[in-house]
């Protein structure tokens, strides 16, 4: 009798192994409720995330210059328009990339990884964060607006500026990928602010863009919250009348940069030991 | 007749059982650094194998490797014969990994209904409590747990799948003594069960108390296997602990004694049989106390391994 070792060959092929579709379904769904889960109770995020945009907002929007108007739209309207565009923005950043760094550095995606999830859940789960939170703030800035502000907007204005904006999440979600996958867990948030501050502000999320100098009008030209902001703009009738398609181009090639970049990210991570 | 006694005693030998886990000629090198060289390392159905070795001498590297989270330098991982990172393997593996954060907002059952679901067949919860000892702490959110009440959620996460294979990284680490004796208690009921687990440790009690056999790595080599008696068998001897009036260099001449040395009121001698040394102590001196015999641990022969291995190798770090 020999002693030499038998292998498992075929064994593993002949086991009913594979999800139903329905299985897969589930585990979507519960991986973005866990993940809205988490960081709902991370009363930090829940409360920045939300807080910043609504802060600015009735600081600038209601508290000051509520009289105003910039061009034939109150201020108050204009402004659900930038700051939504600033909260979806900081939402989608929060939510992806200090998660993933996170997850990353301190070897719990490895876990995950190790495990059947499904990766592609994983990156849904946050993206579907992204989503939730900033439709609520969205939804708060128009709140907001139409209670104390004078905001008034058909309902199905209302609907194309929600859509619009909570589509738009998802370019900053995919960059929020890539700034996680190359920024360490401890170094993330200041990472992310040094990106997210600027940009917002050469954007003309803040001072509106007419106001703001020449030279920073040309840069907002190839920054994505520019074009977002001009189509959360042109849904209340303050657009530029440029062609939309234009803006949804920019922002999806640029979505497609940054999940190239997230790609290379995730390939480099499996070189390492830890992360 | 005698042969089938043949065929009963090689099917009871643990190499003919079919092996689960691989790693064939496998290189693996962080840039320059090379943290296994050549290794040849298999795990056989329903044993417990311990990857017994410093720190940094290669364990986690392996066990990344047999999960498919790393890509080999050179040479092939196998899991259940097939590449360790497919889908279908990956619902029969568990693993424990060593990890700095886990999300701490999220509650036990939740981290565990999570995982189950990623599995085809898992465990009930209240099962997966009960096996992992955290019963009483199923809402308790992640944060709010101790140390070994981590760990003991990591293994939960682990073996909720109710898989085949299950690789522990140093699943006891940081744990106190009576949380690592009911962690162990667990590991050996798994096994009992017909399961396969790859446990990696420093702690050569742990490898001692559950393996069926030890494969000591150092430096990116496996420098032994067999074992636990095997292992220990290698360094030969046993060693003699007593207070005395004699002096170390008398104690060296006595019969097969290899090396005495003082320690505190006693002294060490170690040979290579007790019984003629004894004799000839307690003829030199009957007023010889604190007479102690024991064999050469685990440990001397992990250290003598060890170093001996060590002064061979290059190894940047």
């Amino acid at each position: 009798m020999t002693t030499s070792a038998v292998t498992f060959t075929s064994a593993a092929n002949s086991l009913p192994i594979g999800r139903t579709a329905g299985e897969t379904l589930t585990i979507y769904l519960k991986e973005a409720k866990y993940e809205f889960l988490k960081n709902l109770r991370l009363r930090v995020y829940a409360l920045s995330v939300i807080s910043f945009p609504v802060m600015f907002y009735v600081l600038f929007g209601l508290v000051l210059n509520s009289k105003e108007a910039i061009g034939a739209t109150t201020v108050p309207t204009y402004l659900i328009a930038t700051y939504g565009t600033f909260g979806v923005m900081g939402a989608s950043l929060f939510g992806t990339a200090s998660g993933l760094a996170a997850d990353r550095g301190l070897g719990w995606l490895q876990v995950k990884r190790a495990s059947p999830m499904p990766p592609f859940a994983y990156f849904t789960a946050k993206v579907i964060l992204s989503m939730i939170f900033s439709t609520v703030v969205v939804c708060l800035l128009l709140i907001l607006g139409f209670s104390f502000g004078g905001v008034r907007m058909p309902l199905p204005e209302v609907a194309r500026l929600l859509a619009t904006l909570v589509a738009g999440s998802l370019p900053f979600s995919a960059l929020g990928l890539a700034i996680g996958y190359f920024v360490g867990p401890n170094s993330a948030p200041a990472a992310i602010n040094l990106i997210y501050l600027p940009m917002s502000f050469c954007s003309g999320l803040w001072v509106p863009y007419m106001f703001l100098p020449k030279l920073v009008r040309q840069i907002a030209l190839v920054l994505p919250p520019y074009h977002l902001s001009q189509l959360a703009l042109g849904v209340v009738g303050a657009g530029t009348h440029e062609s939309a398609a234009s803006h949804w181009q920019v922002l999806i090639a640029f979505t497609l940069i940054c999940l190239g970049v997230a790609r290379i990210g995730f390939q480099r991570d499996k070189g390492k030991l830890y992360g | 007749m005698s042969a089938t006694l043949a065929v009963m005693q090689s099917e009871n030998r643990p190499d003919v059982r079919p092996v689960v886990a691989s790693l064939e000629a496998v290189s693996m090198n962080y840039g320059a650094v090379r943290a296994l060289r050549n290794v040849n390392f298999s795990v056989h159905a329903g044993q417990v194998v311990a990857l017994l070795g410093p720190n940094g001498a290669g364990k986690t590297t392996a066990v990344k490797l047999l999960l498919g989270l790393l890509q080999t330098t050179s040479g092939k991982a196998r899991a259940f014969g097939a590449d360790p990172s497919s889908p279908a393997n990956r619902m029969r593996t568990g693993a424990m990994l060593q990890v700095g954060r886990v999300p701490e907002t999220l509650r036990v059952c939740e981290h565990i209904d999570l995982f189950s679901s990623y599995y085809p067949r898992p465990l009930p919860l209240d099962r997966v409590l009960s096996l992992a000892g955290l019963e009483k702490l199923r809402d308790r959110k992640f944060g709010d747990l101790s140390g070994g009440q981590r760990q003991r959620v990591l293994f939960a996460l682990a073996i909720c799948g109710n898989p085949d294979l299950l690789f522990l990284d140093e699943p006891t680490v940081g744990m106190d003594v009576e949380s690592r004796r009911i962690l162990w208690d667990e590991i050996r009921r798994l096994v009992d069960g017909g399961k396969t687990v790859l446990l990696t440790t420093h702690y050569l009690e742990e490898a001692d108390a559950l393996a069926d056999r030890i494969a000591v790595i150092n430096q990116g080599e496996i420098i032994a296997e067999g074992t636990p008696s095997e292992i220990k068998a290698q360094t030969s001897g046993k060693m003699i602990r007593c207070i005395t009036k004699l002096n170390l260099a008398t104690l060296l001449e006595l019969p097969g004694v290899n090396s005495a040395k003082q320690d505190r009121e006693a002294v060490e001698i170690r040979a290579v049989e007790a019984e003629p040394v004894v004799r000839e102590l307690l003829t030199l001196d009957p007023l010889l106390s604190g007479l102690e015999i024991t064999a050469a641990g685990l440990e001397e022969a992990f250290l003598a391994l060890t170093q001996d291995r060590g002064q061979n190798n290059n190894r940047e770090i």
